[in-house]
């Protein structure tokens, strides 16, 4: 699709909850990375599921659980292309990118690592991507290390030789950050990993709403992210892992449908994805996502990369010329994320006032506290660009911006 | 302004907000606290110099907070000053109805200033802004403790 067919104002119409007034604006929503709308096609689509086809997966005989199951399955093989994966099976549902960290941890991490062993995350991880390594480090008596960054919020990469040692037996990093917007180099990551031998983790719940991902070009060994903020529901997300270690790993959580033989001196598992996958999925979602993607494809992710990345120039170049702005997060290769403060005006200040001009925007740490210390700041007010974002409302940002300064000062 | 933002962003807020009352460190307190909002990450200290009578001789705050938790702290060290320990409770007790909806207005005459933060509780996200200072306050009277959460 090229630059010119992209035409936002007819992709707002598949978007029905953006045209509503709040506190008698037209709503600006731009707080995507925290979770983003959906279209009308995901709706449809687990109504549809809902109306026609649903019964429980995989153990059915009967035509409804049939129908179910080949969508359910269909799903993740729109999954498998959407991150160009290698296999269906490769792919794994989960709640959502969390829940994939915390099963690689305790899957993958508790049979690999050791005590002394280290994992090793970056500066600007999720809490998500901090708090699974940090119980399996309490677990197994290894430590955590961390790759620095710099002031501009890209990491310290002239370090990572030198904590690439021995004992680094994982690498966990975000693709892109949701406190900073920074896009990692980690195609170059991997490359040093793999030149020791360690597998590399990627948090991809903010990049995949932004950008093509593929999985098998960057070579990463886990991929992760969330339905909710790619435009599908909530509740599904999904693990990526390469079949080599997926096999490898011991089963997390037990049930229903993970299992090959069950008696009761010994049970058998299911193979993969089914080994992972404990108890009646989230049929209705996984289908929700598939649309989703469906959906995206249909608009065409270079399409929505380009489009998000004039809005981000636009609204950066707008938003450094308020005076007493101050942009956290400045990196060179950045997604669609405006994190700033404003001098003598507190972010929760700022949240609740852009609210009243109908602007949503969210004010906090972003689950990234460690992010917020390293700026020597409690916090930040955060826009975050989605497909459906426009010119006007980085307008509107920046007017009602200079409106709460004056109402400040 | 917004008329919207009145409720709560009133010109007394603003003027806390600009100019905090007793935002100094207190070197002879007899209690001093770390208050924190988990939500927000906002951080408070409060010191306390309390008599052997059981009265707040003194009361400071530092810390960097939102408009609403910086005035509240701020008329609460002006409020409480001179109050007994019991004095200071009852009105936190009253407060804390106000601002969590659980009251008529009758009560807001007894907050005397504090009446200009009663517009917080149609912001349920914020109410923590404006009682952190306060439960600081509750902590520092009733123990040693060194540190307070709102969570």
């Amino acid at each position: 699709m090229s630059h010119n067919s992209y035409d936002v104002q007819q992709i707002r119409r598949d978007f029905p909850i953006l045209e509503q007034t709040v506190h008698g604006f037209p709503l600006v929503y731009l707080d995507n990375a925290a979770s983003n709308h959906k279209p009308l096609a995901v709706m449809d689509a687990m109504r549809h599921v809902m109306l026609h086809d649903y019964a429980n997966v995989h153990r059915g005989v009967h035509t409804l659980s049939q129908r179910a199951s080949e969508q359910f399955e269909q799903a993740r093989h729109k999954v498998r292309n959407f991150i160009h994966a290698a296999h269906d099976h490769e792919i794994i549902f989960v709640r959502g990118a969390t829940e994939g960290i915390n099963l690689v941890a305790q899957t993958f991490g508790r049979s690999n690592i050791s005590p002394g062993d280290r994992i090793l995350i970056s500066a600007m991880e999720h809490h998500a991507n901090i708090v699974p390594w940090q119980m399996l480090r309490d677990q197994t008596g290894a430590e955590l290390s961390i790759i620095p960054m710099a002031e501009d919020g890209s990491l310290l990469l002239d370090q990572l030789d030198a904590l690439l040692d021995d004992r680094v037996k994982l690498v966990a990093v975000t693709h892109m950050s949701n406190a900073l917007g920074t896009l990692n180099p980690v195609a170059d990551i991997i490359r040093k990993a793999h030149a020791r031998g360690i597998p590399v983790l990627l948090d991809g719940a903010q990049s995949t709403p932004h950008m093509a991902v593929d999985v098998q070009a960057l070579d990463c060994d886990f991929f992760v992210f969330s339905g909710h903020k790619l435009y599908g529901p909530t509740g599904i997300g999904v693990l990526y892992g390469k079949t080599v270690h997926l096999e490898n790993m011991p089963p997390w959580q037990g049930g229903g449908d993970m299992i090959r033989h069950v008696t009761f001196e010994k049970t058998t598992y299911s193979g993969l994805p089914w080994k992972f996958e404990a108890g009646t999925p989230a049929i209705i979602e996984a289908i929700g996502l598939g649309a989703a993607i469906d959906y995206l494809e249909t608009l065409g992710m270079e399409a929505i990369a380009r489009h998000e990345h004039e809005l981000l120039h636009y609204a950066t170049e707008k938003m450094l010329a308020i005076p007493g702005l101050r942009m956290v997060g400045t990196a060179e290769g950045k997604g669609g994320i405006l994190s700033f403060t404003l001098e003598g005006i507190h972010p929760h200040d700022i949240g609740t006032i852009l609210d009243h001009y109908g602007v949503a925007v969210r004010a906090g740490h972003h689950c990234a506290m460690p992010v917020m210390d390293f700026y020597g700041i409690p916090a930040t007010a955060r826009a975050s660009l989605g497909l459906y974002n426009t010119h006007q409302d980085i307008d509107r940002l920046v007017d009602s911006i200079q409106q709460l300064i004056k109402v400040f000062h | 302004m917004l008329e919207s933002l009145r409720d709560l962003y009133q010109e007394v807020v603003f003027d806390h907000n600009r100019n905090p009352r007793n935002f100094r460190v207190m070197e002879e307190a007899t209690r001093k606290i770390e208050g924190y909002n988990p939500l927000c990450g906002d951080r408070i200290t409060l010191f306390v110099r309390l008599n052997d009578a059981g009265i707040i001789e003194d009361v400071s705050f530092q810390g960097q907070g939102c408009a609403i938790s910086t005035a509240s702290a701020s008329l609460m060290t002006e409020m409480v000053k001179g109050m007994t320990e019991a004095q200071a409770e009852e009105l936190f007790a009253n407060f804390h109805r106000v601002t969590t909806g659980q009251t008529d207005d009758a009560e807001l005459n007894g907050l005397g200033k504090l009446a200009v933060l009663a517009g917080v509780r149609a912001y349920p996200a914020r109410v923590k802004c404006a009682t952190l200072p306060w439960h600081s306050l509750q902590a520092a009277l009733k123990s040693d403790a060194e540190n307070i959460s709102t969570e």
